[in-house]
């Protein structure tokens, strides 16, 4: 299974504690496995990646393994410890505002 | 026993207050959605026990919640806010076209007879509809579309179309206000709009009587006189007595006309209330007074409201969103501070005492009126 660490507030909005664990079918990927995130939790549709252009939303990065990963293609493999679940994928706020 | 239920918006999460008829004794609830912006929150008229919030932020965007409980709990609906077509562009601050990008929505008018049905205005302006409870939101693109378009301007808090009024008896009338364009009305349910800013008149735009390009605040109506209508513009407190053809001012005697808010007595249509605000570079009371003003003549006699308001060394600024009127026997006015107070006055405003007083920012005040 995928490891998902999502920050506080979408932990609040799909109402999950702690990780959240994801099966992805195919290769493993920001797009499978977002697709696979907002599959089992609609709510979070929009709060990731905009609803039109799938682009990541700007105060959000994914970090995995050590790595910023943000600004990889959405089709890029990730890393095989992402996809084995050895290793947490992880979606970050931005630290800022108030 | 009748009573009321006031929902406010904060930077930082929603609250619901209630109490009796009486208004001295009041319960709070919140925050809700915490450390979320929340722009708006309104009960629809036709099921109070159905409301809906606007809650936003800048890393994960644009959510709208949904009671059906009077707000003890809520749960997310549709947050897809789509512009028709190919969005095209609007004037930026600097003179050139910039796309329309949504943002956030910053009110929500639920309809008067059906609760799945709600109007959102967003920021950049434009209106939206849901008719199935906020599950999905469909844009009616012929304001956006309108020729003037292009010639919106952002104000400083963005652009943003921040009210919409509905005449009940004439639910193909609405009017609704973007800042910094100005008022615009359909007679035919939004299928048309026409600018409605005759008579209005901002120094700080090249063409200060423009069709179009005023920093409108916010706009208010009587259920009962649906043609006239009360603004306050940036600076400016204007009055129109054919539903928005043309107005004129109503300033009189205040001692500042800058100011967001402006609302109307539930039972008295020509009185009617604002907060002055020092100026545009000041958004603070004159003199650190906070002072609503009252006029009982539909504008230019206006007396200030102190009571129970404080008279010194108070710097906090009043929202366009953020007063509201109850419909009890004796009219009960509320507004909230961005300083995070409420305060509420059951008479009318003679008299006013916090409900709270240590909230987040205050964005956004609506209250309901339960029987």
């Amino acid at each position: 299974m995928i490891r998902v660490v999502l920050p506080f507030h979408l932990r609040t909005i799909a109402r999950v504690d702690g990780e959240v664990h994801l099966r992805v079918d195919g290769p493993t990927t920001q797009r499978t496995l977002i697709d696979a995130l907002e599959a089992r939790y609609p709510t979070l549709r929009g709060t990731i990646r905009d609803h039109v252009t799938q682009r990541r939303r700007p105060f959000l990065r994914f970090f995995a393994c050590e790595q910023d990963l943000s600004l990889d293609p959405p089709d890029t493999p990730l890393p095989d410890a992402v996809a084995n679940g050895e290793e947490p994928f992880l979606v970050v706020g931005a630290v800022a505002g108030g | 026993m009748s009573g009321v239920r006031v929902l406010v918006g904060t930077r930082k999460g929603a609250f619901v207050l209630t109490s009796d008829g009486k208004r001295q004794e009041w319960d709070i609830s919140g925050p809700h959605f915490a450390g979320w912006e929340i722009y708006h929150v309104k009960g629809s008229p036709a099921d109070p026990n159905r409301l809906y919030a606007s809650q936003s932020s800048g890393w994960f965007g644009q959510m709208i919640q949904r009671s059906d409980d009077g707000g003890k709990t809520w749960n997310p609906v549709g947050n897809q806010f789509v512009y028709d077509g190919v969005p095209g562009t609007h004037m930026w601050y600097d003179g050139t076209q910039h796309p329309w990008e949504f943002k956030r929505v910053w009110h929500l008018e639920p309809s008067a007879t059906d609760p799945d049905t709600v109007l959102a205005g967003v920021e950049d302006a434009a209106l939206f509809r849901t008719t199935d409870g906020g599950a999905s939101w469909h844009e009616l693109p012929a304001l956006r579309n309108h020729e003037s378009g292009p010639r919106w301007q952002p104000g400083a808090g963005g652009m943003c179309l921040h009210t919409i009024i509905q005449d009940a008896k004439n639910p193909d009338r609405i009017v609704i206000a973007i800042s910094a364009a100005g008022a615009f009305r359909t007679d035919d349910g939004g299928l048309s709009w026409k600018p409605i800013n005759r008579g209005l008149t901002s120094k700080y735009i090249p063409d200060p009587n423009a069709e179009v390009g005023h920093c409108v605040h916010r706009i208010a109506m009587h259920p009962a006189h649906p043609n006239v209508l009360y603004m306050q513009k940036h600076w400016d407190v204007m009055r129109s007595d054919n539903a928005g053809d043309s107005w004129h001012k109503v300033s009189g005697n205040l001692p500042t006309d800058f100011g967001f808010p402006i609302d109307v007595h539930a039972h008295e249509p020509e009185t009617i209330y604002v907060v002055p605000i020092k100026s545009d570079s000041e958004h603070f009371p004159l003199e650190g007074k906070l002072r609503v003003y009252r006029s009982k003549s539909g504008g230019n006699e206006w007396e200030p409201l102190t009571n129970g308001l404080p008279q010194g060394d108070c710097y906090v600024n009043v929202l366009r969103n953020a007063m509201a009127v109850d419909s009890l026997d004796s009219c009960g006015v509320y507004f909230g501070t961005t300083g995070g107070q409420v305060y509420a006055s059951a008479d009318a405003g003679d008299s006013w005492a916090p409900i709270v007083r240590d909230l987040p920012a205050v964005l956004s005040v609506e209250v309901q009126s339960l029987s």
